[in-house]
């Protein structure tokens, strides 16, 4: 804004102890063909691992993994013939950080229409980091009732774990740094498309 | 990117904006779902600590907000003062520094002189809610109120509302006209005259002496309870009387919509101000705002046991 006092300001090279800004333009890591690709083989992998559609249930995690649970649904129902039944939980209550952090505006119901109780549930998320969604998502979905077995899918795995724990069922593995954001498009406005944006 | 819910005490209707309602409301919702699941418990509020401190008799607005905190994982204290034993002031005053040393996250006040919430929050260092005060205010009530409006309505937008009873003492009826003019309601009160408000312009409703006219085409019928010492205060001739001329039975709902909802606050006179064919037919609501309190309540302590100071510490897709 002070540029017409000081035109200097305006020409190439003034900030040339920064950077180049190269690294941090978003950039497309996961285009809809390889993410269409990613779902089809998470789909095939749950249904090798839990035996086919019989107690299979898929349960989405608020915001991220509902659209994308819906897709394996509809991938594994092209495949067995049958949908498994899919709901979505919100571990707003749940985070550890409940107490302290400022209560989401988002906040959204869980629907889970189903009994849990002695199937086996895949709970998917579009991106695993720090785990501790995950863990609140367990737990969340403990107090539904008691699953036979739980597992975990995700669409992106970017690490930088913070608890132990690991997912079942992997779309891509993406090591990114900590600062780094992961944002994934699924059935949202444009191409579905996962976007690498990378931080200082 | 997270807008918070700034506001730290519900001491009164007036005051909240439309988007602050209907915040509240939406987040009720989310706790409706929690009461109906197998274990009907959330680790949320793990370690804070609520205090229900009642200076007046509640079972109901007490055990409701206990359950609330509860079933948020909050420590609830309930404190029970007798209001004879009450020496006004001093001895409030008293009570909020005891409190105070107890670091308490948010107090429930009942008191029964109007105004006593306000006065407590000015004192008191964390969030305040107003579990109804003297003839001032209900303001959980209200939201609970319009909370079931809503599911039953789809809306609460540009509904005819008829509120019958006594108008003039009562806090609940003060707080729905707040609330419902909010939302672009007809609000109708209809008592006997000597239950009707002084001032009864300043809530934006309209008056009626008789029943059936306010009921024409009411959306919602709130009728509420009549205590029996407007009866000592010979404000009203009888009971019979009162429920002849103002009981919500058979012959006086059929003024009203087809489909209109029957509330009452509790508790129910059965006889006096509601027939029993109407408390338990089809169009009563009553057991739903029961459900509909817990929920709203749990919503309010959810949104001011938060640390309003702090970010949020948890980056996106954890």
């Amino acid at each position: 804004m002070a540029a017409s006092h000081s035109p200097r300001l305006e020409g190439p090279g003034l900030f040339k102890h920064t950077q180049p800004n190269v690294a941090r333009t978003p950039k497309v890591v996961l285009d809809a063909d390889a993410i269409e690709r990613s779902i089809r083989r998470i789909a095939v992998a749950i249904l090798e691992a839990t035996s086919g559609v019989e107690d299979l249930t898929l349960v989405g995690i608020r915001r991220g993994g509902d659209a994308l649970s819906v897709r394996i649904a509809n991938e594994i129902a092209q495949v067995e013939g049958k949908r498994p039944p899919v709901g979505t939980i919100d571990i707003s209550l749940y985070r550890d950080d409940a107490a302290t952090a400022l209560p989401n505006p988002k906040i959204g119901p869980s629907e889970i229409r189903f009994d849990v109780s002695g199937r086996q549930v895949v709970l998917v998320d579009d991106v695993l980091h720090t785990g501790r969604t995950v863990r609140a998502a367990i737990e969340c979905l403990q107090d539904h009732g008691r699953p036979a077995r739980v597992w975990l899918a995700v669409l992106c795995d970017r690490g930088g774990r913070e608890l132990p724990i690991a997912p079942d069922f992997v779309g891509r593995t993406i090591e990114v740094g900590p600062k780094a954001r992961l944002d994934v498009w699924i059935d949202a406005a444009g191409p579905d498309r996962v976007v690498l944006t990378e931080g200082q | 990117m997270t807008s918070a819910f700034s506001r730290r005490s519900l001491l009164d209707i007036q005051g909240l904006t439309k988007a602050e309602v209907e915040r509240i409301l939406d987040t009720s919702e989310v706790f409706l779902e929690v009461s109906r699941r197998p274990v009907r418990k959330v680790p949320t509020l793990r370690g804070k600590t609520v205090i229900n401190l009642f200076y007046e008799a509640s079972t109901r607005t007490r055990t409701s907000f206990e359950l609330a905190g509860k079933r948020l994982s909050a420590d609830v204290i309930n404190m029970n003062v007798p209001a004879s034993s009450v020496k006004k002031g001093e001895t409030l005053q008293d009570t909020c520094r005891t409190l105070e040393a107890m670091h308490p996250d948010v107090v429930v006040i009942r008191h029964n002189a109007s105004g006593a919430p306000n006065y407590v929050a000015s004192k008191i260092h964390c969030s305040v809610i107003n579990a109804g005060d003297g003839m001032h205010a209900h303001p959980t009530q209200a939201l609970l109120d319009a909370f079931t409006i809503r599911r039953e309505k789809g809306t609460i937008e540009n509904l005819v509302v008829t509120i019958v009873g006594d108008i003039a003492h009562s806090r609940v009826a003060r707080s729905n006209a707040h609330l419902l003019r909010l939302f672009g309601c007809e609000v109708r009160v209809v008592g006997p005259r000597t239950l009707l408000p002084a001032a009864v312009d300043s809530l934006g409703v309209r008056v009626f002496d008789r029943p059936e006219h306010a009921l024409e085409g009411a959306d919602v019928v709130m009728v509420l309870r009549i205590q029996s010492e407007r009866l000592e205060g010979a404000l009203l001739p009888s009971v019979r009387e009162y429920a002849r001329t103002f009981g919500i039975g058979p012959r006086t709902i059929e003024y009203a919509k087809p489909d209109a909802i029957v509330m009452h606050p509790g508790p129910m006179n059965r006889g006096v101000e509601i027939e029993s064919t109407i408390a338990d037919g089809e169009r009563s609501v009553v057991l739903e705002q029961v459900e509909a309190g817990v929920a709203v309540r749990m919503a309010l302590l959810y949104l001011f046991a938060g640390e309003a100071a702090e970010p949020p510490a948890v980056s996106e897709g954890g």
